[in-house]
């Protein structure tokens, strides 16, 4: 029997971990012998990490997926530079825009998103690619154009105050560029917070120099100067980075006739409305979860590549469950599932504390004793306890406001705590098991310094830690006897 | 004539428990600490009492055999005659292979290496294998994949006394190894310490950092470490690019471990694996030590050699001051991996099928190297095989009581019961000897002479104080005594410890464990020899790895792991997801230490340790009796209600007996290259002690 072909459009971060999922279940290609058509002329790269590419703690080179010779060693017939042009459903042919074909009995679609350029005035060029002195922020080139635009000390504004528009606003100015926020909502990242928590967000961004133009969209691009806004004033910038969003890469889909609403429509098996051809990533539209993330992209890889390799044919992906956590080196924010509740939300318990001093902004929804959403900023801890909690379906510990806070610190030092009042049941030296009630015995029979104690009691004689506590009992008793 | 008492001779010796293998004067049946360098003239509990199991009542003293269906005593001749003829019956009837052995890491090295020896000479058996399987058998591995060698610490103890920071991972030596901890002064004083452990143990609690992974994700930990390492620029590009090889493929998949990925997986937050990795590399000596918690998975060897890629990306390993180590648990934990009571191993750290291997220790037993078995079954495997169809039909037990401490237990005491002959050499009656067709009552540690191999890798010499209780034997004489009842010549398997530790050495030569230059008298002499020591002018070597790796090119290797997970992932069934360990009263399955009052009287039954709301939900209440649930079997235990354990995860530690055992519960599903079980995670759910 030959093995299935399979043709992956697409060398993302979908498409390649695809076709890794498929090389693990399959890996002398048995099963599948498996094309990856890639229209960038690199290896394919974690585009997660592309926001520390642009504040420098990153090479390039360090990011990619996968080193050269990958696609020798997993025998992946990897065709890079080149884009499909059209899929032939009825041959089960795909057309390339080098004139060649392939022939596919599964077709993958991981052709990813574009990102969306605003209607403004002057930042698209007739060809429909950004103006010179614009980029947009989503692959690796683009990373390259940043850092040879954006000079160290030059003004760059980042249009779009979303997730990933934060990082590169994050990442440039930790870099030394004067940058700008414009935002037409009222508040950043408004998808996943509620506007308390995008002032206290943009107020810690601002700390880091950052400055923010909310409520207002760019009209007008200038080059060489930089934006002009709606409520008229201007941004002055020598690059302009665009964030705004962006758009399932469709077309394709679109010209097969394939279903296509926001994103390719697919099912649980990440099925288009032509079985033989799948999608999966940010091209994919799955009623369980959002587009943009990569943690739904790699879930379905793995389902996907179940169902093409025959190992898991009952495999399906029913969604993902969204976290989002911004990559911002000095704030920390998680925002989990929806927290938009209002406290005083009768259906909901919804816990808030505001610290904005601090950078701090903590907001619990729970629903049925179970976390609904949350947002945690400047609260690592509880966020990481959080999102566990979450993930896992786990009850809601009842001491909400431990939870909200996250750790607990560790307490006092017993040490400074007068030994008065220390109960005489206390545990002083627990590697040797004793008790306060057995070192003040010992100290009223004659043993009155540590060495004399530790003779007698064993105390101190394990892992040391208790040496203070026991010094301590013994000047206590000095003075009292 | 008035009879006077004899003087007291004191004798300068070593605590019988754990790997820290703490110095001790012993005076008749008093022990009192002494300075030595591992514990500084400090003792636990646990050392402090070790005196009083000398006079127990609970020692055996007589031989026991099953007479129907109860032990009774019997003559030495009697029991080894009759041991020795359905030893021969079996293997007559079955072939070689229905003989097995099952040693112990708390066994000095004479008897770890005669134990191999017999095994392949006296029975010519393949299935012999020991309890250090359970122990840190995927550090091992780790270790052997990395290094080229596997030595627990390939440093001095004391060198920790240097640093000002220490990842400690899956460790708890404040109750495990006490006065361990007083080599972590200064890191703990500069809160360089950091510990990794789901539980806030008295460990963590001196910790200035603590990690609470959700239990099984600490691979993932390990990665969203390193890859804060390479983000934030902390990298030993040097030290990579000279010393290592094989970054590149380690990396293409901790690329895909960023920390705020991880901080998902594990609940550690990004910003402490940020914080750790920082510490880690901006300290002047710093070291990562992994222990039981991080090896006991079913994925344990692959989430060692995680950290240690990390260390090796921090450049730690074979650098004076800085390195990784694994903190060996029992006694001889590690002297027991090296001699030859290992399926797979000969003397010296040797492997079985390596034909030099063979050649050579089969010269040195003077028998044919064709004649010696090749690697036979590991552990698990061994005890899941007993009585069946094509497994063993006679086990030797010598230093371990498995019935307790092997996971799924419930199946372990099942294949034991299936046996035709049960052999268990133990100073008390263990749980496991209770099962016994034949017991065989030895001597302990004060009353026989014996080298032990420390955690750091130094041989120490532990004396006889004490003549034994009569009618009690020691191990290497029932050894010699089955030996020539199997036809053996007698001067092959030597009853006198220093004569069999010569012929060990000359085993070892040129081994990676080569003792060859370690001799008694050098002991008694005080050296302090650290392995390898190949010849007898030889200093030892403290330090390893300063020049160059055990691998043939010099270089260390990093491994490209992948985090993989518990193998049994909580459902609604089993919500909870239970771990278990070690309290500092009790040591291993507790059959010694169940019996020292002092001890017992702290902590005298199995609890399990829930948050009190989970607790609460279950209808349980702090010290309530619950009965915990797996699919392999319920254990019964009381609860103590702790406020710092993670609602979704329960702790029992596995030192009781009976109903009590935590491993009824534990899953036997092994680790791919150790064969290590995954003691550390399961599913489980909770109820009240009466339904």
């Amino acid at each position: 029997m030959s093995p299935r072909k399979v043709v992956v459009l697409g060398y993302g971060m979908a498409g390649a971990r695809l076709a890794d999922e498929i090389r693990r279940r399959d890996p002398q290609g048995d099963l599948v012998s498996l094309t990856v058509i890639g229209e960038e002329a690199h290896a394919a790269y974690n585009r997660v990490l592309l926001s520390a590419v642009l504040a420098g703690s990153m090479r390039p080179d360090t990011v990619r997926l996968h080193e050269t010779g990958w696609a020798t060693e997993h025998g992946v017939d990897l065709r890079t530079s080149v884009t499909a042009v059209r899929i032939d459903r009825d041959g089960r042919q795909v057309k390339l825009s080098d004139g060649s074909t392939v022939d596919y009995d599964a077709l993958v679609l991981a052709t990813g998103a574009k990102p969306w350029l605003p209607p403004v005035e002057g930042l698209v060029q007739d060809d429909g690619t950004p103006a010179r002195g614009v980029v947009a922020f989503r692959t690796l080139d683009d990373c390259d154009r940043i850092l040879d635009a954006a000079k160290v000390g030059a003004p760059v504004a980042v249009l779009g105050g979303g997730l990933l528009g934060l990082e590169a606003a994050r990442g440039l100015a930790g870099r030394g560029n004067l940058v700008t926020v414009v935002h037409p909502a009222g508040h950043v990242m408004e998808r996943q917070l509620d506007a308390g928590a995008g002032q206290v967000l943009a107020r810690s961004l601002a700390e880091h120099g950052i400055d923010f133009r909310l409520g207002t969209g760019a009209a007008r691009y200038l080059p060489g100067d930089g934006l002009k806004l709606d409520d008229g004033s201007k941004v002055h910038a020598d690059l302009v980075v665009v964030s705004a969003g962006v758009r399932a890469e469709t077309g394709l889909a679109v010209d097969a006739g394939l279903e296509v609403d926001r994103g390719i429509v697919i099912d649980d098996a990440l099925r288009t409305s032509d079985g033989r051809i799948h999608a999966i990533g940010d091209c994919a539209q799955h009623p369980g979860t959002v587009s943009g993330l990569v943690e739904p992209a790699w879930q379905q890889a793995a389902v996907l590549a179940g169902l093409l390799t025959g190992t898991d044919v009952a495999g399906r992906y029913r969604g993902t469950q969204v976290v989002t956590k911004l990559k911002a080196r000095g704030v920390d924010l998680t925002a989990i599932g929806d927290a938009h509740a209002e406290v005083g939300d009768a259906s909901a318990e919804v816990l808030c504390l505001t610290d904005p001093t601090r950078g701090r902004y903590t907001k619990l929804v729970i629903r049925e004793d179970r976390v609904a959403g949350a947002i945690m900023l400047g609260a690592p801890d509880a966020a990481a306890t959080i999102t566990q909690l979450y993930d896992r379906g786990v009850p809601v510990p009842t001491d909400r406001l431990a939870v909200l806070l996250g750790r607990a610190l560790p307490s006092g030092a017993s040490a400074a705590s007068s030994p008065a009042d220390l109960p005489g049941s206390a545990v002083v030296c627990r590697c040797n098991s004793v008790t306060k009630a057995r070192l003040v015995e010992a100290f009223r029979d004659g043993a009155t310094d540590v060495t004399e104690l530790a003779s007698v009691t064993r105390a101190t004689t394990g892992c040391g830690s208790c040496r203070d506590a026991v010094c301590g009992i013994a000047d206590w008793l000095a003075t009292t006897a | 004539m008035t009879l006077t008492a004899e003087p007291q001779v004191t004798v300068a010796t070593h605590c019988p428990y754990c790997a820290l293998q703490c110095g001790m004067s012993v005076s008749g049946t008093t022990v009192a600490p002494r300075q030595f360098p591992a514990n500084g003239g400090g003792l636990c509990q646990k050392g402090w009492t070790s005196g009083s199991l000398l006079t127990s009542p609970a020692r055996l003293t007589s031989p026991l055999v099953r007479v129907d269906g109860e032990l009774v005593p019997a003559g030495w001749d009697d029991a080894l005659d009759l041991i020795a003829r359905r030893l021969t019956e079996i293997q007559g009837e079955h072939g070689a292979d229905a003989a097995a052995l099952f040693g112990g890491g708390g066994l000095t090295n004479e008897k770890c290496y005669l134990l191999g020896k017999f095994a392949r000479v006296a029975l010519g058996t393949s299935q012999v294998d020991y309890n250090g399987r359970f122990c840190m058998s995927s550090a091992a591995a780790a270790g052997n994949r990395a290094f080229g060698l596997d030595r627990g610490m390939p440093f001095p103890l004391t060198d920790l006394a240097e640093a000002d920071a220490v990842l400690l991972v899956g460790a708890n030596p404040a109750e495990t190894m006490p006065p361990f901890m007083q080599h972590l002064r200064r890191a703990i004083d500069t809160r360089g310490l950091i510990v990794v452990d789901p539980r806030r143990t008295p460990t963590a609690e001196q910790a200035g950092l603590h990690l609470a992974p959700a239990p099984g994700t600490d691979m993932a930990l390990a990665m969203g470490i390193l890859h804060a390492v390479v983000a934030d620029g902390l990298l030993d590009q040097s030290y990579v690019d000279e010393r290592t090889r094989d970054f590149d493929a380690m990396w293409r998949i901790v690329a895909r471990w960023w920390p705020e990925r991880v901080e998902r997986v594990t609940g550690v937050s990004a910003e402490d694996q940020r914080c750790a990795a920082e510490r880690l590399a901006k300290a002047r000596n710093a070291y990562i030590l992994t222990a039981r918690g991080t090896e006991q998975h079913a994925s344990g060897s692959d989430t060692v050699s995680a950290w240690i890629n990390l260390a090796l990306a921090l450049g730690l390993p074979g650098r004076a001051g800085s390195g990784y180590g694994c903190l060996t648990g029992q006694g001889n934990g590690q002297g027991g991996r090296e001699h030859g009571q290992k399926a797979d191993q000969l003397p010296g750290y040797r492997k079985i099928d390596d034909p030099a291997a063979r050649e050579h220790v089969a010269g040195v037993w003077g028998v044919p190297a064709e004649s010696l078995p090749g690697p036979g079954r590991s552990a698990y495997e061994l005890l899941d095989a007993l009585g069946t169809e094509t497994g063993p039909r006679a086990l030797l037990v010598f230093g371990s009581n498995v019935v307790v401490s092997a996971p799924r237990s419930s199946h372990v005491a099942e294949r034991l019961a299936a046996l035709d002959l049960l052999v268990v050499a133990d100073l008390v009656l263990s749980e496991t000897a209770a099962m016994a067709d034949v017991v065989l009552p030895v001597t302990q540690w004060a009353e026989e002479d014996g080298t032990m191999t420390n955690l750091e890798g130094r041989v120490l010499l532990r004396r006889k104080a004490i003549d034994p209780p009569a009618g009690v034997r020691t191990d290497l004489d029932v050894l010699n005594g089955l030996a020539t009842r199997l036809g053996q010549p007698g001067e092959r398997f030597p009853v006198d410890a220093e004569t069999v530790f010569t012929e060990l050495r000359a085993a070892s030569k040129g081994g990676l464990a080569d003792y060859s230059g370690v001799s008694y008298d050098r002991l008694r002499a005080g050296e302090a020899l650290y392995w390898p020591v190949p010849d007898v002018e030889h200093p030892g070597t403290p330090r390893m790895f300063l020049d160059r790796f055990a691998h043939a090119d010099g270089r260390a290797r990093f491994a490209p792991v992948e985090h993989r997970g518990p193998a049994e992932a909580p459902d609604a069934e089993f919500p909870l997801q239970a771990t278990t360990g070690r309290v500092l009263q009790h040591y291993q399955s507790g059959a010694q230490t169940r019996l020292v009052a002092e001890l017992n009287d702290v902590v005298p039954e199995a609890y399990v340790e829930v948050h009190p709301d989970t607790a609460a939900r279950h209808g349980l209440a702090h010290g309530d009796i619950a009965c915990v649930r797996s699919r392999r079997g319920e254990t019964t235990a009381r609860v103590h209600c702790v406020p710092s354990m993670r609602p979704d995860v329960v702790f029992l530690p596995f030192h009781f007996a009976g109903d009590g055992r935590a491993n009824l519960l534990t899953n036997p599903a092994l680790d791919p290259t150790s064969r290590m079980p995954e003691f550390k995670v399961c599913a489980v759910n909770l109820s009240g002690g009466d339904s």
